[in-house]
């Protein structure tokens, strides 16, 4: 807002809840960035009502102009930013004020979760007084009741111990811990309004169960209005009372949580809930991907942003963007003029399918060729203390004794949480160099005995595909040249190298002709594909895939994963799978290792395993995965887990899960002396052969 | 109630936003996540980095200064020599220590000589070396950095290793005692291009290093790794493009601490010897006599500053405008 029309406020008084008053109202607000191409218009006219003891869900892809949002109800944008429209608080603006009025209302009336817990504290205080510091600034406490207040806080959001913990500094705590901190921060004062933008996006999942456990708490203790911003539809099929989905800077759909999950009346809202893989359920088909991308926010052509898109978009889309209006059902609106069309109409009948022809019917798993051994596989990294005399104080054991093998066309997954060993299991597979202890086979050679040049070959049937498409791809280097990289170094026909380029591109679905583009110029799915097309240039057998989609959007994400499922039974391939995320797991990949602290904790098909865990920790995991259906998603009943993963420098003794496991908890005297006393071992379960569980107790429980 | 309630049965159909259109011309980047993830391809004319650099680089005042001074300055540099009545190695007999006058712009030093005519041939001695030396300690630079960090455990130990050996040692002093003994030489001026670039690589080297090693835990360079390709083909191929913009601005500013050096060592009489001059050279000749004959001391010293200040803002502005989060977007 520029200094001219700066508007004149009557009174500079906090605003106060009002009856009948909601506690936020945005009205109409646009907002515009400068940009090097021109003016970028990230929020196009939002209508948004937040009433006290309500939790809001605002879901979209990134870039929907969903933060922005937010952070103009903080007035936290950048001075650059254009902000127009109304947004009022308890019926006062607040658009317009003074920074240190807004200072006020920040933290006293409304608070702010980030997603980043590790930014979002400052690290040279400790816990304690960063909390006193925002009790202070806002209410008159003495230091003493500040201090006890800081710890009620402390007690309120779960931290054991807090007495001592808020004399501890930020990094001193995990990451599920710091977010209870910025829970307990922003619930310090009281606030009537709390934005948590993706509050648990940074963490596992398991953490993630906690933390929106501790959400719901901190809403019901401060009875606020709740803006719960996300991309994750499970998170808000199980939190949020009403749903308003944004796409191209607008709202299109909003409506009661049930009514969005089960009667969409907007054709993306069916695409993204079509174009996400589920946890609970066994994969049939492919994925419906919604095609394209989401459209740029400078210079939108006029009509439907969704039209390009759109597998029911005609002439009268194209003419004019249609306004959210009311549908049939009440208390629904809809920004599509065909939502009648869609009632109720399944994802199926609307999206065109992709057709992935079946695998080839082979035998059993045991005649099929092992293309990856793994047996006993241990890496440790030893733990140093000293600056000038270094020396030796521990191990850490990232990698403990882990055994499992791929076979031809198969995909296993490599499931857990942060910290597990996942990323060491596979860096330690993919150096192909022998390993500390254990063998490693690919393709029937032992990597402890390759010689220089044997490795080199080995290389070329064990490619890698990363997590980060921004990071795996040189920014400087034009498409051609990222593909043609290993067909460079590893004696491919120099003449042949263009034509094979083309050949990939094309098949992983890019356009030849872009081949002289620069990453910068594709999106991110389209990155990711020209990251696929890089490892599979020397025909590998084998693809490593380190969470390969988890940096995607959800529509995009869909399109990918087929994707990889037609190139797998076109190629014959085999994939080592790791994710964090369950529901792709269960989606893609055939058999699944869950690790823990690691170790392989089960390992077994992915229907059986996802159906009937049968480790505690297993069952724990899959109970905290958020599915995308409302009314499924809160009859759940779920296992948390109690505190955090132990060090892997010091693991418990015996069972390492058993300082978590709500199984332990049930057992008598005897047979907890064997947890804690005996390591269990990776043994057949239930009779079957191919499913393994580390447990001493194990017990098949339904999650879902 | 006062407005439409998000949630209340039966709300008003009230039209959501108004659909403006934002005056938006040209392709398109979304402040909302990178840039590089908003970009649809096949919309739009792409500008390229280099272009998008300049706009930016344009945008600022000190860049423009930088950019057009250093031009002046150089068009000084080349065409000077065939613009001045006199060769700096020519004494006019009627004229010592004569203020500027037609005949001799810049006037007359003790010894006759004309002062624009010498500046000019300084100027041109003093951009040479800064250049040389700048371009030589970025190239140094960059390959040994590059390699202390890509290499790790022993070959990075030792490299970082003569890398502080060097910090710690004297520079001035050593490059003093020889340049004394080249003196007289016909190559005092390489002897001193070399000298410089050899003490002065190590901070910028210490950088790309630092840089460097932030680079090598990437995916792209684990990715190419892991397709064998050869590690000087890493090096050169994906790391140093990826530093270059620091290269690029620590150049500019090299090249204002190799003139600084130059002239420091020439001003006490270490550096360019005579019969060859440089500004440094100049300003030792005319610091006796600035209060009496000002001129002899002021037209060296000033071309000296207008240099060195043009090249300065002229990295700054580099800088700014290469880094993405720096404020040279222009406004809304």
């Amino acid at each position: 807002m520029s200094k001219k029309d700066k508007p004149v406020f009557e009174s500079d008084a906090l605003p106060e809840r009002q009856p009948g008053v909601p506690v936020l109202q945005i009205a109409d607000l646009n907002v515009r960035f400068p940009s090097e191409d021109g003016v970028v218009h990230a929020v196009r006219g939002v209508n948004l009502t937040v009433n006290a003891g309500e939790v809001v869900g605002l879901v979209g892809e990134s870039g929907s102009g969903k933060s922005v949002t937010s952070m103009s109800v903080m007035g936290l944008l950048d001075e650059n930013a254009h902000v127009e429209g109304s947004i009022k608080l308890h019926g006062t603006e607040l658009l317009g004020r003074s920074d240190d009025w807004m200072s006020e209302v920040r933290g006293k009336k409304v608070a702010m979760v980030f997603q980043d817990p590790l930014s979002a504290l400052t690290p040279v205080y400790t816990i304690g007084d960063q909390i006193v510091e925002a009790l202070q600034i806002h209410g008159k406490y003495s230091d003493a009741e500040a201090w006890d207040r800081a710890l009620e806080l402390l007690r309120m959001v779960g931290i054991p111990n807090p007495e001592v913990r808020a004399k501890n500094f930020p990094h001193e705590f995990s990451g599920g811990m710091r977010q209870r901190v910025v829970i307990a921060m922003a619930i310090a004062n009281d606030p009537d309004l709390i934005i948590a933008d993706e509050p648990t996006t940074a963490l596992d999942v398991t953490i993630q169960a906690q933390i929106l456990d501790l959400l719901r708490v901190a809403q019901r203790e401060t009875h606020a209005g709740v803006v719960m911003i996300t991309h994750d539809l499970g998170v808000v099929a199980g939190l949020a009372d009403r749903v308003a989905v944004m796409y191209a800077g607008r709202i299109v759909e909003r409506a009661d949580v049930n009514d969005v999950f089960y009667h969409s009346r907007h054709p993306y809202t069916v695409g993204l809930l079509g174009s996400l893989p589920r946890p609970d359920l066994d994969k049939d088909e492919p994925l419906t991907p919604v095609e394209g991308n989401p459209p740029s926010l400078l210079n939108l052509p006029p009509g439907c942003p969704f039209a390009p898109r759109c597998p029911m978009a005609s002439e009268e889309c194209l003419a004019a963007e249609p306004d959210l209006l009311e549908t049939d059902l009440a208390g629904h609106t809809s920004a599509c003029i065909k939502f009648a069309s869609l009632s109720d109409k399944k994802y199926e009948e609307i999206y065109p399918h992709e057709e992935i022809p079946a695998a080839a019917e082979q035998g059993t798993r045991e005649d099929a060729e092992v293309i990856l051994h793994v047996d006993g596989l241990v890496k440790t990294y030893p733990l140093m203390k000293g600056s000038v005399f270094k020396r030796r104080v521990g191990t850490v054991h990232a990698v403990d004794h882990i055994s499992f093998d791929i076979r031809a066309g198969e995909t296993l997954g490599l499931v857990g949480e942060s910290g597990c060993g996942k990323t060491t299991t596979i860096m330690s597979i993919l150096e192909l160099a022998k390993p500390e202890e254990g063998r490693v086979v690919v393709l029937g050679k032992d990597t402890a005995e390759l010689s220089k040049s044997d490795r080199k070959l080995v290389r070329q049937d064990l490619q890698v595909v990363f997590q980060d498409p921004m990071a795996s791809l040189d920014p400087r280097l034009p498409i051609y040249d990222i593909i043609a990289e290993p067909l460079k170094y590893n004696g491919y026909p120099k003449a042949r190298i263009a034509s094979r380029v083309e050949e990939l591109m094309a098949l992983v679905g890019l356009e030849p002709a872009h081949a002289n583009r620069y990453p910068r110029n594709f999106s991110g799915g389209q990155k990711q594909r020209v990251g696929i097309a890089r490892a599979l240039a020397l025909e590998p057998r084998l693809l490593v895939l380190d969470e390969p989609v988890s940096a995607l959007d959800v529509s995009i994400q869909a399109g990918v994963l087929n994707l990889l499922e037609r190139l797998r039974v076109e190629m014959g391939l085999s994939y080592l799978f790791v994710a964090h995320d369950l529901s792709v797991v269960r989606h893609i990949a055939h058999r699944v290792a869950v690790m823990y602290l690691g170790r392989i904790v089960e390992l077994g098909p992915v229907g059986e395993v996802f159906d009937h865990p049968e480790h505690p920790y297993s069952q724990s995991l899959l109970s905290a995965i958020p599915v995308p259906d409302p009314v499924k998603e809160r009859a759940r009943n779920r296992i948390l887990l109690q505190g955090d993963l132990p060090s892997p420098a010091n693991p418990p003794s015996g069972c390492p899960f058993h300082t978590r496991c709500p199984k332990f908890q049930t057992l008598d005297e005897a047979d907890r002396a064997r947890c804690t006393g005996e390591t269990p071992l990776l043994a057949s379960a239930g009779g079957q052969v191919d499913r393994q569980v580390a447990c001493h107790f194990p017990e098949g429980v339904s999650v879902f | 109630m006062t407005e439409p309630n998000f949630s209340a049965a039966g709300a008003t159909n009230r039209p959501e936003g108004s659909t403006s259109t934002a005056p938006a011309t040209g392709p398109q980047l979304d402040p909302d996540l990178d840039p590089a993830e908003a970009e649809a391809p096949a919309s739009g004319k792409r500008l390229s980095r280099n272009r998008l650099i300049w706009r930016r680089f344009w945008r600022s005042t000190g860049g423009k200064i930088g950019v057009i001074g250093l031009a002046l300055v150089l068009l000084l540099a080349i065409v000077g020599p065939s613009l001045a009545r006199w060769d700096y190695w020519v004494v006019d007999d009627n004229a010592f220590l004569s203020p500027p006058s037609a005949d001799h712009w810049f006037g007359t030093n003790q010894g006759g000589f004309d002062i624009f005519a010498m500046t000019v041939e300084g100027l041109r001695k003093s951009m040479v070396i800064g250049f040389m030396v700048a371009a030589i300690v970025e190239i140094l630079a960059a390959l040994i950095g590059a390699s202390a960090a890509y290499f790790g455990k022993r070959v990075g130990a030792i490299l970082q290793w003569i890398t502080d050996l060097l910090l710690v040692i004297p520079s001035f002093l050593i490059i003093a005692i020889i340049s004394q003994h080249t003196a007289g030489s016909r190559n005092s001026t390489w002897m001193l291009i070399i000298l410089l670039s050899a003490f002065s690589w190590m901070i910028s080297a210490r950088v790309i290093r630092a840089m460097t090693l932030s680079l090598v835990s990437l995916d792209y360079v684990t990715a190419a790794k892991f397709m064998s390709v050869p590690s000087f083909v890493v090096i050169v191929k994906h790391v140093i493009p990826n530093v270059a913009s620091y290269l690029i601005i620590d150049f500019t500013l090299g090249v204002v601490s190799a003139i600084l050096g130059e002239t420091t060592l020439s001003f006490f009489g270490f550096g360019v010897q005579k019969p060859e001059t440089s500004l440094g050279t100049l300003l030792g000749d005319g610091m006796g006599s600035a209060t009496t004959s000002p001129w002899v001391f002021l037209f060296p010293a000033g071309v000296l500053v207008i240099l060195l200040l043009c090249v300065n803002f002229m990295g700054d502005a580099l800088r700014d405008a290469i880094d993405p989060s720096s404020k040279s977007g222009g406004a809304a």
